[in-house]
């Protein structure tokens, strides 16, 4: 059943933003069951079961993490849910929170029972301030119905949840840099080990989650980790949100079961409805702007002919040299008028842009790229700029202190590797790649 | 935050925060644990910016004695975060997203067009002290763009007629 929903479900209802009508709805079940009927470990076994990945980029197994987190006698233990989304291409989160706040708020409830947190909190983009106030008042409205504060239910379980905003900083979304700004500091992420679970907000052990793997605990403790499981495809559990945006027809958010295939979502009728204005694909970049971008053929079937299906196995399937990643769901699409160039620089700048800074490799080498794709971008390029493109990628990659140096390099690499013939055309025809667009490129022929 | 920004309070000359705001402070600083109130900073600087429009080193001094912490703590930290103007800015600041999924669907054209229009270039201020233009990384709106952001409100599927509908909603103080 390809338009099972478990999180955008109720969205429509009218008046679902507010406490009685979630309720009304089935909303904080997930609560009274958990606080009444299971213990925090039956919770962590049911999110085990459930296969569950995390939904901020990475992947990792929720589950597993929960069951990796310290629990020193006399310490506190802390949940932090990310909502810092701002990586380009991403906007599931936003929705979510905007659409139907209280699923994050019982999600938060459920999950700080399982981990044994009494104070937990939501970090969310400064420039999402009006969701702040949604969040803020859902939470008011889950304290006065006795769903937060002390003893809730009456179970003995106490709880209280806050929400902080970010300053603008992607680096934030990095979960130490995130640990690091809720305590009131530069948003610079800190060596690992030792992990968040161990040390983590005010040295204490902490798991950090995205939004839409906290509310998906909510159907998963509803229904059991099993029933969860039953959905989706292989390891790929579940469903996921994914914010489709750039040249289709009709960009938005949409909750997909997992295994649902590449081409039904750009071109199907309850989907993306193909690209804009009738145009051709030429590129995409599935999981936001940090994995690597797949040109036209390799979007909806593989380098071995099999179908791309939107999973976190069959996107990557290829690896770096065929194939991209889930990452966070923001899937961006482009449209044969696109300048691939360009929008390599574009995101170099980005990236050069939210550096932290800490790490030679990354601030120096970002910036160089940036500097590169700029010259390359506007007719003044030669081909020697090609492979010191290619010379900086290998001295970021792998010598920094956190991913973004990779996310970095990556999306650069994987720029070279399919589109070679369109970074050279701009340098062998510069004045006429400052009129028109390169165009569709060639599918390589294979023996 | 308050539920509801009160951007009438916004005043320049100030030196002070309302009483609401500190008010507010004081509370978000009982809600986390003992010891750990520059937790609160991020959200004293952003009602501070609401307050005085931008945030100068007579303010940072300022929090920085609110929350009895060091002047470089602050220094340190709006520096760090780009939502905070570390210079005087107009009564509207315009952040237009340029990054790549936005660029997709034009927002090069719309930069341009509001600097046309406003005959200021990116980073500057019209004369009347009414605008001020910038540009920001992906704003989350990635689906929804071009867009900018003004006063915490997103401003989506801009075209260069809402352009020119939203400057003259906020020459004619029609929106907040
Ligand atoms: C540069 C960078 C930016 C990130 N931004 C986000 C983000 O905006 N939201 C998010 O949930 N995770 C983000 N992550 C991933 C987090 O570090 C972390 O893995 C995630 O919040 C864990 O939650 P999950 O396991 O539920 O996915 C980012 C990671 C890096 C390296
Ligand atoms: S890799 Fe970049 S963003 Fe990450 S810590 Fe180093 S300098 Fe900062
Ligand atoms: S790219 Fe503009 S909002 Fe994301």
């Amino acid at each position: 059943m390809k338009g099972r929903k478990l999180l955008l479900d109720k969205i429509g209802i009218s008046g679902i933003e507010t406490f009685e009508i979630y309720k009304k709805n089935g909303g904080y079940r997930s609560v009274e069951k958990a606080l009444k009927s299971m213990s925090p470990e039956d919770v962590v076994e049911e999110v085990k079961k459930s296969g569950l990945r995390g939904r901020g980029g990475a992947g990792f197994p929720t589950g597993m993490k929960w069951s990796f987190l310290a629990k020193p006698e006399g310490v506190p233990r802390y949940l932090v849910c990310n909502a810092d989304e701002s990586e380009p291409g991403t906007f599931k989160d936003r929705y979510l929170m905007e659409h139907i706040p209280h699923l994050l708020i019982e999600g938060m409830i459920t999950s700080s029972y399982a981990l044994g947190s009494n104070l937990s909190f939501i970090y969310i983009r400064g420039e999402f301030m009006w969701i702040l106030h949604i969040l803020e008042k859902a939470i008011a409205e889950a304290y006065n119905n006795g769903y937060l504060g002390k003893n809730i239910l009456g179970s003995g379980y106490d709880l209280d949840l806050r929400v902080m905003p970010g300053g603008g900083a992607y680096i934030c979304g990095e979960e130490t840099a995130l640990l690091e700004s809720l305590e009131g500091k530069r948003g610079n992420p800190r060596m690992k080990p030792p992990f968040p679970a161990v040390k983590g907000l005010w040295g204490c052990p902490t798991v950090v989650n995205n939004v839409e793997s906290i509310a998906a605990v909510v159907p998963i403790v509803n229904d059991g980790g099993d029933a969860y499981a039953q959905i989706g495809i292989g390891k790929s559990t579940g469903t996921k949100l994914i914010s489709a945006c750039g040249n289709l027809a009709r960009p938005g958010v949409y909750e997909i079961e997992l295994g649902l295939s590449v081409e039904e979502f750009i071109y199907g009728d309850d989907w993306c409805r193909g690209i804009a204005n009738g145009k051709k694909i030429k590129a995409c970049v599935p999981g936001g702007s940090s994995v690597p971008i797949l040109p036209h053929y390799l979007i909806t079937k593989t380098a071995s002919g099999e179908n791309r299906l939107m999973s976190y196995e069959s996107l990557a399937d290829g690896g770096f040299l065929s194939g991209s990643m889930l990452g966070s769901g923001g899937f961006i699409a482009f449209d044969e008028d696109q300048c691939i160039v360009r929008n390599t620089w574009n995101f170099a700048r980005f990236y050069s842009h939210e550096s932290c800074g800490q790490c030679s490799p990354c601030r120096e080498g970002t910036g160089w790229m940036e500097k590169v794709l700029n010259r390359l971008e506007h007719g003044e390029g030669n081909l020697r700029d090609i492979e010191l493109l290619e010379e900086i990628n290998k001295k970021i990659e792998g010598n920094t202190i956190c991913p973004l140096g990779d996310a970095a390099a990556w999306p650069v690499a994987a720029a070279i590797r399919h589109f070679r013939d369109e970074f050279e055309w701009h340098v062998t025809n510069r004045e006429e790649s400052q009129t028109r667009n390169y165009g569709l490129c060639k599918e390589p022929v294979t023996a | 935050m308050k539920a509801h920004i009160d951007w009438s309070l916004r005043h320049s000359e100030k030196k002070e925060l309302s009483r609401a705001s500190l008010a507010k402070i004081d509370e978000l600083i009982t809600q986390v644990p003992e010891g750990k109130h520059k937790t609160v900073l991020m959200s004293a600087l952003h009602l501070a910016q609401i307050e005085f429009g931008w945030i100068s080193i007579e303010t940072m001094d300022y929090i920085a004695g609110l929350l009895k912490i060091q002047p470089i703590e602050v220094y340190e930290f709006a520096t760090f975060y780009t939502m905070f103007h570390l210079d005087p800015v107009g009564k509207y600041v315009f952040e237009v997203c340029r990054t790549g999924p936005c660029m997709l669907v034009g927002s090069d054209d719309i930069i341009s067009y509001i600097e046309e229009k406003l005959n200021i270039k990116v980073g500057e201020t019209t004369q009347d002290g009414m605008f001020t233009l910038k540009t920001a990384e992906c704003l989350g709106a990635c689906g929804y763009g071009p867009m900018l952001q003004c006063r915490h409100k997103n401003h989506e599927f801009l075209t260069k007629q809402k352009v020119d509908e939203l400057i003259e909603a906020y020459r004619s103080s029609k929106v907040e």
